[in-house]
């Protein structure tokens, strides 16, 4: 030990010896008319550098020999996942880590799983929880949805009791308590009454309002056409979502959860057949292995895991075909129903647009707007028609949508939103669900220890702490305890039972 | 406690740099804490038995304060909804006055109170006084059952923040004045959520720290709310910027 800190002194000492010969490197210095005219590094310099390079290296090597330090001949990449794990959740979006901090919570002791999260994109690019309008209501029709949107309320109320780390800021979401507006015109009106009731029985404080009331409370509207209006007046608004991302990411790596930024490119998988009915067999698979290949690299780690968690939003189709399960050896296959659809996304600004009191307001024509700060900006966008699907491949924005679908019902809607000029845009995917665009939570039927949480089709963000709870429930304790949602689970999408939300829009 | 703190192992050093960080997540300026509060700091990244006494002691503040800001359930059920708030506002060392009566009932600073108020047992509460206590909207399951409170002043309360005046929708018809200054966990997204407070004459937003444009968000609110009379002292609305 003496013998390494006298090597430190002398290293120490004879770098500060070689300070000053490093003058002798500018020619111009040694007076007029001396130039240097040798194209070649000085000799002399070369030798002290040198010197000081097998000083440090000398002392790194003396450093390593030493017991206590981490030196292992195996030099690998130091961002590789672990080689074995006990639950691998593949996508790092605000779902994804909002299982990873369940589950560290619900663990009982320290150590308990061993947690890692895959996430292709260490950017975060083309993530659908950056790119989301951030909105969160309570304004479904059906009933497991509400009970996660008001559950999630709940959760971000509390954040810091959740998530607050120990000396580090407390969590702020931003939270606008804004509200949501939905109006309904004559043909719709009867479906936003039945929804109030499932609401209201539910918990979820909401109010109807008629055209008149509307206009009253709301004088930048203009009611033409409009039946009737839903309004929230608890628990709904938008928030940031980066910030509850992070918020999980920071809490659930404080206690012990493994980030990996990696590609998931396969599995290792064990297939069994087993027996069903008389005469009828089928093929059950066992994940083993998880590949995760690095990013920009041909390196591969194979992750032994016992449990699969697929939160990996628009790639989630991709990420089960990797598995290669036709689902049913006797009829036809029922692919995985979940597919990335184009959303966009426009930013205006408008001088005399509605103020502080502006709600997220969704219109009967599918578009929807809400304002964006204090200085006159609305965020807006709509769904497509059925049959004019976007292009999936790039996350390029369309202008003309703009003009031809949304331009016209807005300034319909709002007589003030007829000079305003678009700023920004951008474009995001829905975890679109094709079957009944309501969430998968539960096991896979033929895979056996991979778990669902996908599907959300634009509600994801909102109902991922209420989620994260549930999956983490299913897994560690085998059932949901809280909240019953196995009613979403695959299991309607075999018996080709859709569970629609009979939404207005 | 009496044998030697458990020293952290190496791994968990290195993973707990990670969020004892100061600039990762959040933008807001950091202060150096002082010194007791370093030297916990400290002993809280080295040593595990510190860290968890360190989180039992906020988890054991924060359920003292749900506690004492639970629903009045027992007082309800003998003595009535309204005798139930009266209880609580004076509990958590508030006042109130009742309707048609020009007496305040406070609590003293060492907790007494007059009993007095059980007298008045189907009066309603009319205005409220909650300033400088530890209210938060948990506590407001205890006032909503009050159908004609007509002011509330919850001034310099540290735990009222944007989810109390989310919650304060249940008294659209009847409130008001209220008073939410110095409040310094109030931000401009519960500002949006007095829309819903048609009766509101006259409303108090002074000195709220955390609102970042205070000229600004004065005329939204006065265009949100017509018919009410705004008073916000304590911002600095001078042009030159600083730092």
């Amino acid at each position: 030990m003496l013998a390494w800190r006298r090597l430190h002194v002398t290293a120490g000492t004879a770098s500060r010896l070689l300070t000053s010969p490093r003058v002798i490197q500018q020619p111009w210095m040694c007076g007029q008319g001396c130039q240097s005219l040798s194209t070649s590094k000085s000799n002399q310099n070369d030798f002290f550098k040198d010197l000081e390079f097998q000083f440090e290296s000398l002392r790194k090597k003396a450093a390593d020999a030493l017991p206590s330090s981490n030196w292992n001949p195996h030099v690998m990449n130091p961002d590789m996942p672990p080689g074995q794990a006990d639950i691998v959740i593949v996508g790092g979006g605000v779902v994804g880590w909002s299982i990873a901090y369940w589950l560290k919570a619900k663990e009982g002791n320290r150590g308990g799983v061993k947690v890692l999260v895959v996430e292709k994109d260490p950017r975060y690019l083309q993530a659908s929880t950056v790119l989301s309008a951030g909105g969160i209501r309570q304004q479904f029709s059906l009933r497991e949805n509400i009970y996660l949107s008001l559950v999630s309320a709940d959760f971000m109320r509390n954040i810091n009791e959740h998530l607050g780390v120990l000396n580090e800021d407390p969590v702020d979401l931003q939270f606008n308590h804004s509200g949501y507006l939905f109006l309904a015109n004559e043909n719709v009106a009867h479906i936003m009454e039945e929804n109030i009731k499932t609401q209201r029985q539910a918990g979820a404080k909401v109010s109807l309002l008629s055209p008149m009331q509307l206009q009253e409370k709301f004088p930048w509207i203009s009611t033409k056409d409009v039946a009737l209006a839903s309004y929230g007046l608890e628990n709904e608004g938008w928030f940031d979502a980066w910030t509850l991302l992070n918020a999980f990411r920071r809490k659930a790596i404080s206690m012990g959860a493994i980030q990996c930024f990696g590609e998931v490119t396969g599995f290792k998988y064990a297939v069994s057949r087993k027996m069903i009915a008389d005469e009828e067999s089928m093929e059950y698979k066992r994940i083993k292995n998880v590949n995760v290949q690095m990013p920009n690299s041909r390196e591969y780690q194979s992750v032994k895991c016992a449990v699969v968690v697929n939160a990996a939003g628009a790639s989630s189709g991709k990420l089960v075909g990797m598995m290669d399960c036709g689902l049913d050896s006797t009829s036809s296959e029922t692919p995985f129903p979940v597919e990335p659809r184009k959303r966009y996304i426009y930013v205006v600004h408008c001088p005399n647009g509605p103020g502080l009191d502006c709600p997220f307001l969704v219109d009967y024509s599918g578009i929807y707007f809400r304002r964006e700060g204090l200085g006159g900006n609305y965020i807006t966008g709509s769904s497509p028609a059925g049959d004019e699907e976007p292009d999936t491949t790039n996350l390029e924005v369309d202008h003309h949508f703009f003009e031809d679908r949304i331009w016209p019902h807005l300034a319909h809607r709002v007589p003030a939103f007829e000079n305003l000029k678009v700023t920004s845009a951008w474009a995001g995917f829905y975890d679109y669900n094709t079957f009944d665009q309501n969430a998968i939570l539960g096991n896979h039927p033929v895979v056996n220890n991979m778990y669902i949480a996908t599907g959300f089709s634009g509600h994801g963000l909102q109902h991922s702490p209420a989620v994260g709870r549930a999956m983490a429930e299913l897994i560690l304790d085998g059932n949901f305890q809280t909240l019953d949602l196995s009613a979403l689970s695959y299991k309607r999408i075999l018996t080709q039972e859709p569970m629609l939300e009979r939404n207005i829009v | 406690m009496a044998t030697a703190l458990l020293p952290l192992r190496r791994g968990w050093k290195q993973a707990s740099h990670l969020f004892f960080a100061r600039q990762t997540w959040n933008s807001s300026p950091v202060r150096p804490p002082s010194l007791p509060k370093r030297l916990l700091i400290f002993l809280a990244q080295h040593f595990h038995d510190v860290q968890e006494l360190l989180i039992w002691t906020s988890k054991f503040k924060s359920s003292q304060l749900r506690k004492k800001n639970a629903y009045y359930g027992y007082t309800q059920r003998y003595y009535g909804d309204v005798i139930a708030s009266a209880y609580y506002v004076l509990s958590l060392k508030g006042g109130f006055r009742y309707a048609g009566q020009s007496e305040w009932f406070h609590t003293d600073k060492r907790g007494k109170f007059n009993w007095d108020f059980l007298n008045h047992k189907d009066l309603p509460l009319e205005e409220v006084d909650m300033s400088h206590t530890i209210i938060n909207h948990i506590g407001l399951d205890n006032l909503v059952g009050q159908p004609f409170l007509r002011t509330l002043s919850v001034r310099g309360c540290s735990e009222v923040d944007d989810w109390f005046l989310a919650r304060l929708h249940e008294f659209q018809d009847t409130l008001e004045e209220l008073d939410i200054s110095h409040c310094p966990r109030i931000t401009i997204g519960g500002l949006a959520a007095l829309r819903n407070l048609k009766k509101l004459r006259h409303l108090d937003v002074s000195s709220l720290p955390r609102i970042a444009n205070p000229g600004l968000v004065i005329i939204l609110l006065e265009e949100m709310l017509p018919h009410c009379q705004i008073a916000a002292n304590g911002y600095d609305h001078s042009l030159t910027q600083e730092g």
